[in-house]
């Protein structure tokens, strides 16, 4: 299935500064694209309001076609959003953090899968250990383990490499591409430089 | 009808309206007000069992009476920036509150001077008063709420959702507040609940309750203008107002 | 339904892991009530008269303390983007958490109420009452307090001001519970002010949500 994610004449106006103005912003399948520019830009607010979170700003967001509004059920349904907090639970284990997350996504409860998606991110061996006892780096790489665990289309992912070792990054970034390559897409910003790939576009902001 | 709603969205249309609005208004309250304190403070007959001390009714029930209207008003206008994102309505109901506030303040200090020679004392747990002390809370928790956001626009979503959450208790406040009253009531009679007024008391109150309205009306036309261009001082047709030769001129005369 | 089942056991485990947060409220109630005797008289005749308002007081005061941490971990880690992206009704699943912190809250405030009653002279036969009062009551003022804590979890110190939202709105459910307590000593009118407790809750039901969830949206804004 093809995906389309449009905006047309985004702005985002923060109590009289604007962020961004008249952006237009096409995000189909099989496209890495990475959203760039200096702190403070906008790109988080941008990606918030691109997953739709944020609803005070001005243009219009379509999706496949369809104005948001009125396609955000199926929207929401084909999203995996990262953001900038991991959105993981310190006083649960890695495995029961990922049980909440197959619930809260509708996916249907499944241990095989958590461990796998545990082992594919360098987890395994750390299932059942109290989150807030492993290092930032292995906490940002359980939130990761959705990526795997939860089949979604579109990833929109917020600094995701942030306190990830070298090794994992390469990982991730083999991963988006993948992703990319089997027909889904990723909207993404980082201030790391990903390798050139024929699928990779970049947006400047700011 | 929505092009109606738009055009008063217009921060620069409500600019002009407000203008050619507002000396009507305040022409209004000072002759309603004028007229209603003489004739209320003046000529009206002294009550037969509070002699002079009832006079203050015609400050205390207007205060009362625009302290809860105030809060409506502000709900409205926060379901109408909510509903249909328009800024004016949001900025009407930020200059709204601390005059709401203020109302319900008069209210509940007239009402504790009236208690002197009707009670005996300052205060009372009456329930009318016990009800306006409520609603001064509301008010401080909107107004602080408010301000609490160092985003504006936060703050004004964060402000109407809680005046639109506080528009449906008062109600339920107030009946339960009754209740409690009724419950234990030590109060031989409460303030203003008189069976009958005549004439020549009544008309001035309903005089000073329009002066209260429309001196309500024409102070918030006068602070939602400052609003406007406080807020809007980037935009274009605001610099061009500001730096408007005739506009300037006039301002020095005036001066 | 199955995220919001998760979401409720999610919530109630992390909770459960960390008994001392479901400890403080009720050490904090006892403590309060403890204050009283000492503040005002041991006289155990005048200790039953001002028990009923004593008891709700405190219990109001106890139950808000805990009501600031409701959504902030949530805020704070980034789970609550997740909560307001997952495909589900937002308004169900703050229900989800609101009703995790009734369950471990305000139900253990209710079950040792009629302890501290015995300590400031309660009369007898007003003690179910008192528990039954405080389980109705304390569960709309959950309600009616996650909107506070919802509207005021993006600020740095929300907490005195959650209080200063909250309290106000709280008035009614106190004035009947209270009342049903004191009914209940007096012998008559238990049921009218049970029933519009109910009423206050139901009412608390089906509003709340969506002034949480509206508030939530806000709060993410920043």
């Amino acid at each position: 299935m093809s995906l389309h994610l449009q905006a047309r004449g985004l702005g985002c106006e923060r109590d009289d500064r604007w962020l961004f103005k008249g952006l237009d912003l096409d995000i189909h399948s099989g496209e890495v694209v990475r959203i760039e520019g200096p702190n403070g830009c906008g790109k988080t607010t941008l990606l918030k309001i691109l997953s739709g979170q944020l609803s005070d700003y001005q243009g219009a967001l379509f999706w496949n076609g369809t104005v948001m509004s009125k396609a955000r059920d199926h929207f929401l349904a084909n999203l995996l959003y990262l953001g900038h907090a991991p959105g993981i639970k310190l006083g649960l284990s890695p495995l029961e953090n990922l049980a909440w997350y197959q619930a809260l996504s509708g996916e249907k409860d499944d241990e095989e899968q958590r461990l796998n998606a545990l082992e594919s991110i360098g987890l395994a061996g750390f299932e059942e250990v109290p989150t807030g006892q492993l290092s930032a780096g292995q906490q940002r790489r359980v939130a990761l383990a959705r990526l795997t665990l939860t089949p979604r289309a579109l990833w929109v992912l917020d600094e995701p490499f942030t306190a990830i070792d070298r090794n994992g990054i390469a990982d991730l970034e083999r991963q988006l591409v993948a992703h990319a390559k089997a027909g889904g897409c990723v909207l993404v910003t980082t201030h790391h430089d990903l390798p050139a790939s024929p699928l990779l576009r970049q947006v400047a902001l700011g | 009808m929505w092009a109606f709603i738009h055009k008063l969205g217009s921060p620069r249309w409500f600019y002009g309206m407000s203008a050619k609005m507002q000396p009507w208004f305040w022409a209004a309250a000072v002759l309603l007000l004028v007229v209603g304190s003489l004739w209320g403070l003046a000529f009206a007959p002294a009550d037969y069992q509070q002699g002079n001390s009832f006079r203050i009714i015609y400050v205390h029930v207007p205060a009362a009476f625009l302290a809860q209207s105030i809060f409506i008003a502000m709900a409205v206008s926060g379901l109408v920036f909510m509903v249909w994102k328009i800024k004016v309505a949001d900025m009407a109901a930020t200059v709204m509150a601390p005059f709401g506030a203020v109302m319900t303040f008069v209210a509940l200090f007239s009402g504790a001077v009236w208690g002197v020679p009707t009670w005996g004392t300052w205060w009372m747990w009456d329930a009318r008063l016990t009800s306006m002390l409520i609603l001064l809370f509301l008010y401080i928790g909107v107004i602080a709420l408010r301000s609490a956001f160092t985003r504006r626009d936060s703050g004004s979503r964060a402000a109407s959702v809680l005046t639109m959450v506080g528009v449906i208790n008062i109600p339920i406040i107030k009946y339960s507040v009754d209740w409690w009253y009724t419950l234990h009531q030590t109060a031989s009679f409460t303030l203003t609940s008189r069976p009958t007024m005549p004439t020549q008391m009544w008309l001035p109150l309903v005089i000073m309750l329009l002066g209260f309205y429309c001196f309500f009306i024409a102070i918030t036309l006068m602070r939602t203008r400052s609003e406007i261009l406080r807020r809007e001082a980037s935009k274009r047709w605001v610099q061009e107002l500001l730096t408007d030769p005739m506009l300037s001129t006039a301002t020095k005369k005036a001066r | 339904m199955i995220a919001v089942k998760a979401t409720l056991l999610r919530d109630l485990t992390l909770l459960l892991r960390r008994r001392g947060e479901i400890l403080n409220p009720l050490v904090f109630f006892a403590l309060v009530i403890t204050l009283f005797p000492m503040a005002i008289s041991p006289d155990p005749a005048l200790l039953a008269i001002i028990a009923p308002g004593l008891l709700w007081v405190a219990a109001l005061l106890a139950a808000l303390l805990s009501l600031d941490s409701l959504f902030r971990s949530d805020y704070d880690d980034g789970s609550l983007e997740q909560l307001l992206l997952a495909p589900h009704s937002l308004a169900a699943l703050s229900l989800a958490k609101v009703a995790v912190h009734w369950l471990l809250t305000g139900l253990p405030l209710a079950l040792i109420a009629p302890l501290l009653g015995v300590m400031l002279s309660l009369p007898t036969g007003s003690y179910a009452v008192l528990a039954l009062s405080l389980a109705l009551g304390s569960a709309s003022l959950s309600l009616i307090g996650a909107i506070g804590a919802a509207l005021t979890v993006g600020l740095a110190r929300g907490g005195v001001l959650l209080s200063l939202l909250v309290l106000p709105l709280t008035i009614p459910v106190l004035i009947f519970g209270v009342g049903a307590v004191q009914a209940a000593i007096v012998g008559s009118g238990v049921a009218a002010h049970l029933a519009i407790l109910g009423a206050l809750l139901a009412a608390s039901l089906m509003l709340a949500p969506w002034a949480i969830a509206a508030s939530l949206r806000i709060s993410i804004n920043g």
